[in-house]
């Protein structure tokens, strides 16, 4: 896939809570699909489909078309991604900063 | 220090929410006054805002310049504003002078007072899932390609 797409599935990927949820579980260790559909309240066909979506943006690794081999996280992308949002938010970081600095002045000027 | 919060709530948003330890007037006044906005929305180091123009009234306007000192690269943005509830809420459009930068996107500035300290929540929707995420990989900034290209060979190598 090339990169620019892998990066929009993982985005994709991480946009939904369950999700999420998932990989937080996984984060813990590898789990097979029915454990991983307990906790959520839901079919396993509707974590398979989640699942298969996490697979597709390179978030886990392990399913294929079994049901019980366990599926475990592939920290590797989500690095890449978390790695996004940081520098999204120390550059907002870096404003804010300026911005308590500013508030600061102000504040003395009153 | 109060940290700042990011998070996608849908796939065409981006929202962030932090603290400043000031009363509510002054975030507002910083979020609203051309000369003191200037001085702290900058981006990354090295830039300054030659440009910033605002005409605060439902229906005005506001227009953000900013410009890399070193090579004299400039990126700009402007908008319209839709709501304005003083010193708690505006709601504008938004639009970088971009040309991957489809649609225009949706503001909302939301300023709540608590004991003194005042939090600050801003959620800018997009057109689509693909501006959202362009932004956030850009970090809101120019060399957009540059940027793509340099995140690529970073996290993806």
């Amino acid at each position: 896939m090339q990169s620019t797409a892998r990066l929009d599935a993982i985005f994709a990927a991480l946009a939904d809570p369950t999700r999420r949820a998932i990989l937080a579980r996984l984060a813990s260790g590898q789990a097979a699909v029915n454990e991983l559909a307990k906790p959520f309240d839901m079919s396993q066909p509707a974590i398979s489909k989640h699942l298969k979506v996490l697979e597709r943006a390179g978030l886990i690794s392990g399913g294929r078309d079994r049901q019980r081999r366990p599926r475990k996280l592939e920290p590797k992308p989500l690095a890449a991604a978390t790695k996004w949002l940081e520098r999204y938010r120390r550059l907002w970081e870096g404003n804010y900063q300026r911005l308590d600095i500013l508030l600061e002045e102000l504040k003395e000027k009153k | 220090m109060s940290t700042l919060k990011v998070t996608m709530p849908s796939d065409r948003e981006i929202a962030m929410t932090r603290e400043f330890d000031a009363p509510r007037q002054l975030v507002w006044d910083a979020h609203t006054k051309a000369e003191l906005v200037r001085k702290w929305l900058l981006g990354p180091p090295g830039w300054s805002m030659p440009v910033c123009k605002i005409d605060l009234r439902v229906g005005g306007g506001f227009r953000y310049e900013w410009r890399k000192e070193s090579d004299g690269t400039t990126m700009a943005m402007g908008g319209t504003y839709k709501e304005i509830t003083p010193i708690e809420r505006i709601v504008s459009t938004e639009k970088f002078d971009d040309p991957w930068y489809e649609g225009e996107a949706v503001g909302t500035l939301v300023l709540r007072e608590q004991g003194g300290k005042t939090i600050l929540s801003t959620t800018v929707l997009y057109a689509s899932k693909t501006v959202r995420d362009s932004v956030l990989k850009a970090g809101m900034t120019t060399g957009v390609e540059q940027s793509y290209d340099r995140l690529e060979s970073e996290v993806l190598a």
